[in-house]
């Protein structure tokens, strides 16, 4: 590496694009919010920058108070999800055979590059009332019922007098598991990378002084995967906190996630300052998330993107 | 070899790194044409960084390179009329053997045709001839080593400068390369520069080493004036193996000195300068014989026990702990053929050697 | 999709004989059955809602999740559609614009960061970072606010209407570029480029014949993640796009909202396979296996 001083034309050329554009659409649009976010109301379109900090006071009533606890909620029991089923498959993967891994990884890959939104739209045709999962249930229900009737138990009517779809879909069920199906890959590829880098040996130790499989998986291996649990808990839960589209589509009425609060403030009820507002606090959220992360995986690794 | 005019003069140059790291102190040396010389230290002496400079990579903080007669302050890597051999040969990995080899020719708008041929004929000398077309992944660490050889070579610099050439090799390759190298350089005649930690590829290659400490250099010899006469503690415990005592002198008269080192007594050995103050005795293990028996008055001699024998074939290495609980090496030809060993641990001797063969290091 | 089942039938061969002979090691997890069962289950649940997502875009029936026989007719319909042929072509031109900036500016970043010591630059690193780690809904309402106070102009021909949705994309897919190609710059050997300004090439044949085809996997891979990253937005283009520059992503969204049809089963299974297959050609230009140098001579 050299002292940009040396070569400074090539510097310059190499920085000038990017370092514009970051700054010019991506600084400059933050610090509008954020500027905004100290603002008033004056009419339809008018917002006077008065400094006030209403709209942050306002933002910590009860009312928004809840759903920015509902949101940590829903997007923690999320990533926990995702962890407990995301583990053993990241363990799988880093496990198996060299030809067989790149397959899997590229099987765990391919779903978080199909588009959110058309997989959440896949997941209400397998969760709503005439969906997969009731057509099935149903199926089963037909079956049952049939058997009953043939062993001469049909006129009791045992199970019902007609198939009852189950409501999956419209409630904050359907939104956590909508949010894990989403972020669930974002889980696997850290602890996988984690995972692999464990020197075999460690474990083979392990077994060889005598401690069992789940002896050894709690005293050696979790703990060595340290870091890829909390890159995989951050990377999960700072995108969970921000959903907006997953709860608007597979929630109900009292499924409300800080992201629908301001996707809200921006679209219809056009209130900036308010919405400017809530966002700069799920930004500041997000990054006392990555500070947290930061803080406990340690010094030595950067942002593993 | 002639003792030809300096090629390259180093006049005065230090590095520094930020505030705080000298990596290179006010250096000076010449390098004449033709010979082979060698930069010699541990890691972090500064000799890297003094090659770096020479080739241009680095600039000083001071002083001045001159190659050639002319001053190189100014001159970028690429108009400087030598080459390199990087550390890990740095063969590009996405061009053929040809390729890189005449990659040097190709930049500097060589014709196509002379291209090819002197590619060809700077393959045949690395005795990789009809290997041209292969990916530098087909090929072994040896070979990869010679493409750099001849990719550097085939620019007909007016100096090889070569970064721990031979680090990646294994033991009896690198054996092996250090022979070819040498013949490399009497065939084509061009000045070497290698740069190594590992002084026996200094002394069987170089005609001159420097040795070098928290870059300065400490010594500038010949190998074997370097290896029988150091001029420091440093040198004579970095190259080769070497018995350190630590006296003081206790006179001087004419060009002799007369020290006093505790277990040994008084002798004097030859040298000059103040007749006061601390100084080290040091003698090479190969200069120290054994006896059974307290010898004559006129050798140097010390009495010890056996504490640990490490044959090695063709020589022995006895070490022997004496009185103060000072550690003696003494190397020991193996001449006669038996099984029985000379000494075994435990054995009460007296390790003996002539005033003459001990020197006298004052730094 | 479980595991084990995954090699070829060369591979299945050898998995059989192995199976039968050997007891499961010590460290063979993947040979354990509840392990097999957990990924298997893991994947099924990952797949079956979008394998069932493109079957139902074939199905012969309106309403009925019950399979009436295969037919393209929703692709027709999808096709005749007039305002989803216009997003379809409105992504498509975003994803390229996007596509060829977000590169270029990835590419320029990740060498200027790898060659340059400056000062700040840690901090200018982070900067570089943020659009890649801040909430999408907070880089999209900024990018609306951005627009609406600098007034950008709205009634511009086609294709400047896209213009402020290119600039976001490019806003946010140019560090994932960066990202990508600046891993492939980890594993660069700095003597390359010394050997080659030894060996008499300039800054720029440097550039040329020595770090550029060393990059090339990079970044192609770099700009099928910015064209996949743009093509499948749909957070931020939510925000900025206007009723004359409606993309893909937020035509199935609008449409979603009003109901489940098989139309936009088709307009998705449209976009799956575009993003797959250039997913899958990023990956293949970022294995290992290409970085060794790949074809034998």
């Amino acid at each position: 590496m050299e002292s940009w001083r040396k070569n400074p034309v090539v510097f310059w050329l190499l920085n000038l694009g990017p370092a514009f554009w970051l700054f010019v659409f991506f600084i400059v649009p933050l610090t509008i919010v954020w500027v905004v976010s100290f603002g008033e109301k004056r009419g339809i379109v008018d917002i006077e920058i008065t400094w006030t900090l209403a709209n942050y006071v306002r933002a910590v009533e009860p009312l928004y108070l809840e759903i920015f606890w509902k949101s940590i909620v829903m997007a923690g029991i999320a990533t926990l999800a995702c962890l407990i089923v995301g583990y053993p498959v990241a363990f799988a993967i880093a496990f198996a055979p060299e030809r067989l891994k790149a397959i899997l990884l590229i099987a765990v890959v391919l779903p978080f590059w199909i588009n959110a939104l058309i997989r959440t739209y896949a997941l209400i045709a397998v969760f709503r009332s005439r969906g997969s999962i009731n057509f099935g249930l149903e199926w089963l229900w037909e079956q049952a019922n049939g058997l009953l009737g043939l062993i001469g138990l049909g006129e009791l009517a045992l199970l019902g007098e007609k198939f009852a779809p189950l409501p999956l879909l419209y409630n904050n069920t359907a939104v956590t598991l909508g949010i894990v199906y989403a972020f669930f890959p974002f889980m696997v590829l850290p602890l996988y990378a984690n995972i692999e880098k464990i020197d075999r040996s460690y474990i083979e130790a392990s077994l060889d002084l005598g401690a069992g499989q789940w002896r050894t998986f709690f005293s050696v291996i979790f703990p060595l995967t340290w870091h890829g649990v909390m890159s995989g808990v951050i990377i999960v839960f700072v995108p969970a906190l921000g959903a907006f589209f997953i709860p608007d589509l597979l929630g109900g009425t009292d499924s409300q996630l800080i992201g629908n609060v301001i996707e809200r403030q921006f679209k219809s009820a056009n209130d900036w300052p308010f919405g400017g507002a809530l966002s700069f606090l799920l930004m500041y959220l997000t990054f006392g998330a990555l500070a947290l992360r930061a803080a406990v995986s340690g010094r030595k690794q950067g942002l593993e993107a | 070899m002639a003792e030809g005019l300096p090629i390259i003069r180093i006049k005065e140059v230090t590095k520094r790194f930020g505030q705080t790291v000298t990596a290179v102190d006010d250096v000076s040396l010449d390098i004449r044409e033709g010979e082979f010389f060698a930069l010699l230290g541990p890691s972090g002496c500064g000799k890297t960084t003094l090659l770096r400079m020479i080739a241009g990579f680095e600039t000083p903080s001071e002083g001045q390179i001159l190659i050639d007669g002319q001053d190189m302050s100014k001159v970028p890597p690429n108009r400087r009329p030598i080459n390199m051999v990087f550390q890990s040969y740095a063969v590009f990995p996405h061009m053929t053997v040809a390729d890189n080899v005449g990659y040097g020719l190709k930049v500097t708008n060589v014709p196509k045709a002379e291209i090819r041929e002197r590619a060809e004929e700077a393959l045949e000398l690395v005795k990789l001839g009809g290997l041209g077309g292969r990916k530098p992944d087909q090929l072994s660490g040896g070979q990869r080593q010679r493409v750099a050889l001849a990719r550097a070579l085939v620019k007909r610099p007016k100096v090889l400068l070569l970064d721990e050439p031979l680090s990646a090799l294994d033991a009896k390759l690198r054996e092996a390369m250090q022979l070819e190298l040498v013949r490399l350089q009497h065939a084509v005649g061009i000045t070497f520069v290698i740069v190594t930690h590992d002084q026996n590829e200094a002394l069987s290659m170089a005609n001159r080493i420097a040795v070098m400490e928290h870059g300065k250099v400490r010594q500038l010899a010949p190998p074997s004036e370097l290896y029988e006469f150091p001029n420091c503690r440093f040198v004579a415990d970095f190259i080769g193996k070497m018995n350190l005592f630590e006296g003081r002198v206790a006179g001087v008269s004419g060009e002799e000195v007369l020290v006093e080192v505790q277990g040994l007594g008084r002798f004097s050995l030859p040298g000059e300068g103040e007749a006061s103050g601390e100084v080290g005795i040091a003698v090479r293990p190969e200069k120290v014989r054994l006896r059974r028996e307290k010898p004559d008055e006129d050798m140097v001699a010390v009495h010890g026990k056996v504490s640990e024998v490490a044959y090695y074939g063709g020589s022995s290495f006895v070490y022997v702990t004496d009185d103060t609980g000072r550690t003696i090496s003494v190397n020991q030809q193996n001449e006669a053929r038996t099984a029985e060993p000379g000494v075994t641990i435990g054995d009460e001797l007296w390790c003996a050697w002539k005033p003459r063969d001990s020197l006298l290091l004052r730094a | 999709m479980s595991a084990g089942q995954g090699a070829g039938p060369a591979g299945g061969g050898k998995w059989t004989v192995l199976r039968r002979r050997e007891a499961v090691g010590p460290l063979e997890y993947t040979r354990r059955w509840w392990m097999r069962l957990t990924v298997g289950a893991t994947f099924l649940m990952l797949y079956a809602p979008i394998i069932l997502l493109v079957v139902y875009s074939f199905n012969d029936s309106r309403r009925n999740i019950v399979w009436r026989g295969f037919t393209f007719k929703y692709y027709e319909k999808a096709w005749n559609n007039e305002s989803l042929i216009e997003a379809f072509v409105n992504s498509l031109a975003i994803a390229v614009v996007n596509t060829l900036v977000a590169t270029i500016l990835g590419v320029l970043v990740a060498i200027a960061l790898w060659r340059f010591r400056f000062p700040g630059k840690a901090a200018y690193e982070g900067f570089m970072m943020l659009p890649i780690v801040i909430p999408e809904i907070c880089m999209g309402v900024a990018m609306m606010a951005f627009f609406a106070r600098v007034g950008w102009p709205t009634g511009l021909p086609w294709p400047l209407t896209l213009s402020n949705i290119m600039i976001a994309h490019i806003a946010f897919s140019f560090p994932f570029v960066a990202v990508t190609v600046r891993g492939r710059l980890v594993g660069f050997n700095r003597e390359l480029e010394d050997a080659s300004k030894d060996l008499g090439a300039s800054e720029w044949q440097t550039m040329r014949y020595i770090v550029l085809p060393y990059l090339r996997p990079g970044i192609i891979a770099g700009a099928l993640i910015a064209f996949t990253l743009s093509l499948d937005d749909f957070v931020i283009t939510f925000f900025t796009a206007g009723p004359n520059s409606v993309t893909l992503p937020v035509k199935i969204f609008s449409m979603v909202r009003f109901s489940v049809t098989p139309e936009v089963n088709a307009a998705s299974t449209v976009l799956i396979v575009i993003t797959v297959i250039a997913t899958v050609l990023a990956m293949r230009f970022q294995s290992p296996s290409r970085r060794a140098g790949g074809e034998e001579g």
